[in-house]
């Protein structure tokens, strides 16, 4: 994997910055260098999981720290670092996803087993088959590290397509109709692959993180 | 009377689509009278419901419960 320090575009940015030589700038910037690098395993993990492409993902995450870096100005006053390179990420994924549609023309139609999958769940009068069960305070739920842990483990274990649209719907947070229109899928069949998606996302957590069955 | 009732199985799928698109008048009014009488139902929502709001946070921050900790003005 090629490090900042590897790309000449490093040394560019570098160069225009320091012209106004200053040595607490250069002391925030090396600092902001590193909580880049940290944050780095972390975006690949994402990306990959909305690309499912690691030559893709690898750019995007590179092209958002660089992006960072380009203009660290520009990040002065926002919420969080975390937060504010996760948006541009979010951005270069966009990007992205849209050079590879047609390398990746999605179809959901090739999965028998996802019907099986939401009429296991029911009886034949419609019933559940189990009662899904409280999943007690949603807060302190969400306060938990390793309730997130699980929560990705989960969403590695979906399957690849589903992943992807889910990830689109949930995590970039595009609307339905651009997901359709970026896909080729109709609203009533990505409405479908969504509801799959939760429906196995629910059934990971419940077992892997709420511990029932 | 029966016609109006959702089954469980209707019910699952408009908790979900009701994440996606905006829910017709008929439909809310369908889904909140089974969720009325159903627990499952219910409890199901509520899970949706954590899931969308779980995904959020990732969606602003990939690891959220450690995001404090990369905060340069805390430093």
């Amino acid at each position: 994997m090629k490090g900042l320090f590897d790309r000449p575009e490093f040394y560019r940015i570098i160069t225009r910055l320091l012209a106004p030589i200053h040595v607490q700038f250069m002391t925030s910037l090396v600092d902001l260098h590193q909580q880049l690098e940290s944050m780095r395993p972390v975006l690949l993990r994402f990306a990959f999981l909305q690309l499912r492409n690691d030559n893709a993902a690898e750019d995007a995450v590179q092209e958002a720290l660089l992006a960072v870096l380009e203009k660290p100005e520009s990040f002065a006053g926002q919420s969080s670092l975390r937060t504010y390179v996760t948006g541009i990420l979010k951005f270069k994924i966009i990007d992205h996803l849209r050079s590879l549609k047609r390398e990746v023309a999605l179809d959901t139609n090739d999965d028998e087993s996802e019907t099986d999958l939401i009429d296991s769940l029911f009886k034949a009068n419609g019933h559940t088959v189990s009662m899904p069960n409280a999943w007690g305070e949603p807060e302190s739920t969400l306060q938990q590290k390793d309730f997130f842990r699980v929560l990705e483990i989960c969403l590695e274990n979906l399957p690849e397509k589903t992943a992807r649209v889910f990830m689109m719907r949930e995590w970039l947070e595009l609307d339905t109709e651009e997901i359709c229109k970026e896909l080729g899928l109709t609203a009533s069949n990505l409405w479908v692959v969504l509801y799959r998606a939760r429906l196995r996302l629910r059934e990971c957590l419940d077992l892997n993180w709420f511990g029932n069955h | 009377m029966r016609f109006f009732l959702y089954s469980c199985k209707q019910a699952h799928q408009i908790v979900s689509e009701g994440l996606d698109r905006p829910l017709t008048v008929s439909e809310k009014a369908r889904l909140k009278l089974h969720l009325s009488i159903c627990d499952a139902c219910t409890n199901f929502n509520g899970q949706m419901q954590l899931l969308r709001k779980a995904m959020h946070r990732v969606a602003l921050d990939p690891d959220p419960t450690n995001a404090t900790s990369t905060d340069p003005k805390q430093r």
